[in-house]
């Protein structure tokens, strides 16, 4: 009983706070950015933990915040052995190979208007398919290993990037291409210097949609076949036997892999695109 | 509709490197196999038979579409063999999930836009959510549903793809209800109207655009989420099951022609929301 009241009251305590916080003149300041979202998952923690204490919940349905923490400071090694083989091998590899060929072909693509008018729409709408279902074909194709999971990976983030960076090269207007040319640019010259930096915020629309992407075409191909490590297989066998804590260890892995994922990319994007509107704001 | 022959040229250059595709992938069984024989197999020889391998590594465009045709037209629907079936126990996991996370997407849109402590707290979790690979919490919600007692298959699915389809609503609704600019913001208090008079005459109006160009992204992150959804766990119905299915057990086609299926009802939604997208912004008088 008393964690549920504590709960709750610490969970009032906090919105209370966060509505002040909104509503007064700081919520301008930096400080108040970060503490206002902290606050809200602070809350949702504590509230969890006191549910999950005060209404008896059985650790198998779901456990409390504390007992994944513990074991996920205990599981550590288990952990990192996990994230290198999807993570780091299966994911980052493919989505390096994957946004690497889709840059360099969205590059050649773009020379053709006939091949960009052709590619768009269907890019578009391959980019909107369910296209992890392709994973059991490549697990059967390139093994268990982790090149399975990469080449799934490659797949996935192929079209998103490709229509992004086609979109991307369009952007320049007439005039601005107009200068390049009466400054004498040659092709190379005016894709470096105005259209390749002027393509940069679609671009990299694309890679922080493909960072998601990676992750998700990594973990699904592992459920169909992997070596006895890594974050999907852990997930779906530590789920079978039930040891939910272990399972909520390894989504916190994911999540937080996700985020600093996307974290990097945002934070490249920000040093590259500085002059973009939605950076200076 | 200049876009017509670009587009079939695409189309017909990815059927050629597919077919290309299954000639290689698929020979390597077709030259082992006279070999053991003792058999010289010429080239159109070779080409011939890795066009209707019944277990192809790669099957040929012509043998998927044969399967579709087989498992559509020829099935009857309530058989469990047929596609059609399959295809609506998705699409209906798919609607519930589009149903539920729109809904949300919504609510949390409004929330943001009426409550800056909203926006603060809540906005920055909800793009985190997007960064969490779903599929790491699916087998999860499964096991989780089981415990608390739901036997419906339905229920997880949903839930699942009402997680990836929420945020694109909530993204598009957000920047839909922030559309109406100052000055038309004046203008209706100048009328005396309340917050919700201006809520339900301009807000949400002025919405419609972004409502649909959001609806349309979302419903298929829907269908992505049904399809991961039935993945992982041993699902034995829906497209997604077909693909799991058809990977232990059945012949490689049956996988080709569940993904296939799966792309055609992905298409199918879209262009179904975009229809009503234009109905409406038509009797709104919002057509571009």
């Amino acid at each position: 009983m008393i964690w549920l009241v504590g709960a709750v009251a610490f969970w009032a305590l906090a919105v209370l706070v966060n509505v002040k916080i909104a509503g007064s003149a700081a919520h301008k300041q930096r400080w108040a950015r970060i503490v206002v979202p902290a606050l809200f998952g602070i809350a949702v923690m504590v509230l969890w933990e006191g549910l999950v204490r005060g209404l008896n919940v059985s650790p198998i349905i779901l456990p409390p915040p504390s007992a994944i923490w513990e074991r996920f400071v205990a599981s550590g090694p288990v952990l990192w052995k996990d994230f290198v083989q999807t993570a780091v091998k299966g994911a980052l590899s493919g989505y390096l190979i994957g946004c690497g060929a889709a840059f360099g072909i969205a590059i050649l693509v773009d020379r053709s208007g006939f091949l960009q008018r052709g590619l768009l729409p269907i890019g578009n709408f391959v980019a909107a398919l369910p296209i992890v279902g392709i994973a059991p074909i490549l697990v059967k194709w390139y093994g268990f290993g982790w090149e399975s999971k990469s080449a799934v990976v490659v797949v996935m983030v192929f079209f998103p990037m490709l229509i992004n960076t086609v979109m991307g090269l369009r952007e320049t207007d007439t005039m601005q291409r107009d200068l390049m040319r009466t400054y004498a640019a040659g092709y190379w010259q005016s894709l470096f210097k105005l259209r390749l930096p002027a393509a940069m915020p679609f671009v990299f629309n694309g890679l922080k949609i493909a960072t998601t992407l990676a992750l998700i075409g990594a973990i699904v191909a592992e459920y169909f076949g992997s070596p006895i490590y890594g974050m999907g297989f852990r997930i779906q066998s530590e789920a079978g036997r039930l040891s939910m804590d272990m399972v909520w260890a390894e989504i916190a892995v994911a999540a937080l892999a996700g985020s600093a994922f996307y974290g990097i990319v945002t934070l490249i994007e920000k040093g590259v695109t500085f002059w973009h509107p939605s950076q200076r704001g | 509709m200049r876009n017509i022959i670009p587009i079939l040229t695409i189309l017909s250059a990815i059927l050629a490197i597919w077919y290309g595709s299954a000639v290689k992938m698929n020979s390597q069984w077709t030259l082992a196999q006279a070999k053991r024989n003792g058999v010289e197999l010429s080239f159109s020889e070779i080409v011939a038979d890795t066009m209707d391998q019944e277990r192809a590594r790669l099957p040929a465009p012509h043998q998927v579409a044969v399967e579709l045709w087989k498992t559509t037209v020829q099935k009857k629907i309530t058989s469990k063999r047929s596609l059609i079936f399959h295809g609506w126990v998705t699409l209906n996991a798919t609607l519930w999930g589009f149903a539920l996370g729109a809904s949300i997407g919504l609510i949390l849109a409004i929330a943001i836009v009426y409550a800056r402590v909203m926006e603060m707290g809540v906005m920055p979790w909800a793009i985190i959510s997007q960064t969490i690979p779903i599929v790491a919490i699916a087998p999860m919600i499964i096991v989780l549903m089981n415990a608390v007692g739901v036997q419906e298959r339905l229920v997880p699915k949903a839930i699942i793809s009402a997680y990836l389809c929420f945020f694109p609503i909530l993204v598009g609704m957000v920047k839909g209800l922030r559309a109406p600019d100052l000055m038309q913001l004046d203008l209706m208090k100048t009328y005396n109207a309340s917050s919700g008079q201006s809520f339900w005459k301009l807000r949400l109006p002025s919405s419609m655009p972004y409502l649909f160009t959001s609806m349309k992204i979302g419903i298929a992150a829907a269908l992505v989420g049904t399809i991961v959804g039935e993945l992982p766990t041993g699902a034995l119905r829906g497209l997604g099951a077909r693909i799991l299915i058809g990977d232990q057990f059945g012949p490689p086609i049956r996988i080709w022609s569940a993904l296939i299926a799966a792309a055609i009802l992905a298409g199918a939604l879209v262009a179904f929301v975009g229809l009503i997208q234009r109905i409406t912004l038509k009797r709104m008088g919002m057509a571009q």
